[in-house]
């Protein structure tokens, strides 16, 4: 399955609410390390079974980043009932992601 | 497996020695810690690189990743923490594996320098920021403070005026080393304020930054200056102390090595930043990496 494209509008929902744990990455096309996680991203969205992953465009969802008081990219955070439990600034291999998920 | 070379690091020396590794027919396998393209990932324009006019570093990357993994070469994603000298052999050890070679090109580069602030680590991500063109936005309409003085501070500077309320530079001599066209521009904007003879003395803030604190060095008087956000540009260092009982580091802990790329250890060669030179830029990374991966060619068969 692909990333999850993330809004304000469906947070709650895919986020938030979600039964099981939710990676989520926060970038920006104009941030180069965040170009590079990109794709990783997808690969391990594709590849993910027990927890889902969504991306946050901070250009369009400026609010979201201030909510999650995000202020470095590329910014991985993971959620689990609702809840922050892990973040992670900067990119990072595959492997160090999965870590993270675990 | 024994490799041919084995390049520990994916920036652009590392991947440029793996160009002209395969290209010679040599196996080359190239470990990295973090991401392929080293530090110039960072930045959204490369405009001194001959024959490329203007070119994002993402892209830049990229295309110098794709050269060498279609020629052959292997990129793994593991961060060399020791090499042992077994004379025609050369073992390379990671947290993960341990592979043999028959020669190694070291071509770890540079990363930003840290102030060494207590909480600086900490704060990264909350306030602490060493990318203004990736984290400027997040501070739209704030007060930010970018520390340094040279190229990139003033850069970084000039373009966080645009998104910022304030922006504060402190820079601990009384003169900039950076660019004086760059200077003069950014003296020309009404949301910049010098701190001048001054260093950072404190990060403050618990859980997100909120200030910091700065000393005068002449007046030795401190005061407290009230942000958001801290920009560190004060330089790269290198980061070779892993290395340290293998080849000769010179005081500020660069790999000793003149244009031949040699290093004191037969088969040991070393490329880009890391090593000691005058002028650390792409074009001069990516010429060790080809004098670099040709000398270790010479040495197997
Ligand atoms: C913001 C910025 C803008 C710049 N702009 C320009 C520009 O416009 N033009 C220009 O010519 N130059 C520019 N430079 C300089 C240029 O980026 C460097 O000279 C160049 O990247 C050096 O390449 P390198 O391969 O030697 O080192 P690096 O790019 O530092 O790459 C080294 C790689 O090795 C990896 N590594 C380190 N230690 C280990 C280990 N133990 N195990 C595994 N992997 C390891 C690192 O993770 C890194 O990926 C800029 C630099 C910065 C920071």
């Amino acid at each position: 399955m692909a990333a999850i494209v993330l809004s304000k509008e469906n947070f709650e929902a895919e986020v938030l609410n979600s039964d099981i744990p939710v990676l989520v990455d926060f970038s920006a096309s104009w941030c180069g390390p965040c170009q590079m996680l990109a794709p990783i991203i997808e690969e391990i969205a594709d590849e993910a079974g027990d927890f889902k992953v969504g991306k946050v465009e901070t250009s369009e969802e400026m609010d979201l980043a201030i909510e999650y008081r995000v202020s470095s990219i590329p910014c991985l955070v993971v959620f689990k009932g609702g809840k922050e439990v892990k973040r992670s600034v900067g990119a990072i291999p595959k492997q160090a992601i999965l870590e993270l998920m675990k | 497996m024994i490799y041919d070379i084995i390049i520990v690091g994916a920036g652009p020396a590392g991947l440029s020695a793996g160009i002209y590794a395969l290209r010679s027919g040599k196996s080359a396998l190239i470990l990295e810690a973090k991401a392929y393209g080293g530090q110039i990932i960072n930045t959204p324009d490369i405009e001194n690189y001959p024959g490329i006019k203007n070119i994002s570093g993402f892209e830049f990357a990229t295309g110098l990743y794709e050269q060498a993994t279609s020629l052959g070469a292997e990129v793994k994603y593991e961060q060399v923490i020791s090499i042992e000298d077994k004379g025609d052999i050369k073992i390379v050890g990671t947290e993960e594996n341990l592979y043999e070679c028959k020669a190694v090109i070291l071509a770890t580069g540079a990363k930003n320098r840290k102030l060494g602030l207590e909480k600086e680590n900490e704060l990264i991500g909350y306030g602490v920021s060493y990318c203004a063109t990736c984290d400027g936005a997040f501070y739209k309409n704030k007060d930010v403070a970018v520390v340094g003085g040279g190229n990139t501070a003033i850069e970084d500077a000039l373009f966080l005026t645009n998104y910022c309320n304030k922006v504060y530079v402190i820079h601990r001599r009384n003169q900039f080393r950076a660019d004086p066209k760059d200077v003069d521009q950014l003296k020309e904007k009404e949301n910049v304020e010098f701190v001048m003879n001054s260093t950072v003395e404190k990060i403050l803030g618990d859980t997100i930054v909120e200030g910091i604190e700065v000393k005068d060095q002449n007046t030795k008087e401190k005061k407290t200056i009230n942000v958001s956000g801290v920009f560190i540009a004060v330089g790269q260092e290198p980061d070779n102390t892993m290395f340290s009982n293998l080849v000769k580091l010179d005081d500020s802990g660069y790999i000793i090595a003149k244009e031949d790329c040699m290093t004191n250890v037969k088969g040991i060669y070393t490329a880009g930043d890391c090593r000691t030179k005058t002028v650390r830029q792409l074009t001069t990374a990516a010429a060790d990496g080809a004098v670099a991966a040709l000398a270790a060619c010479s040495i197997i068969d």
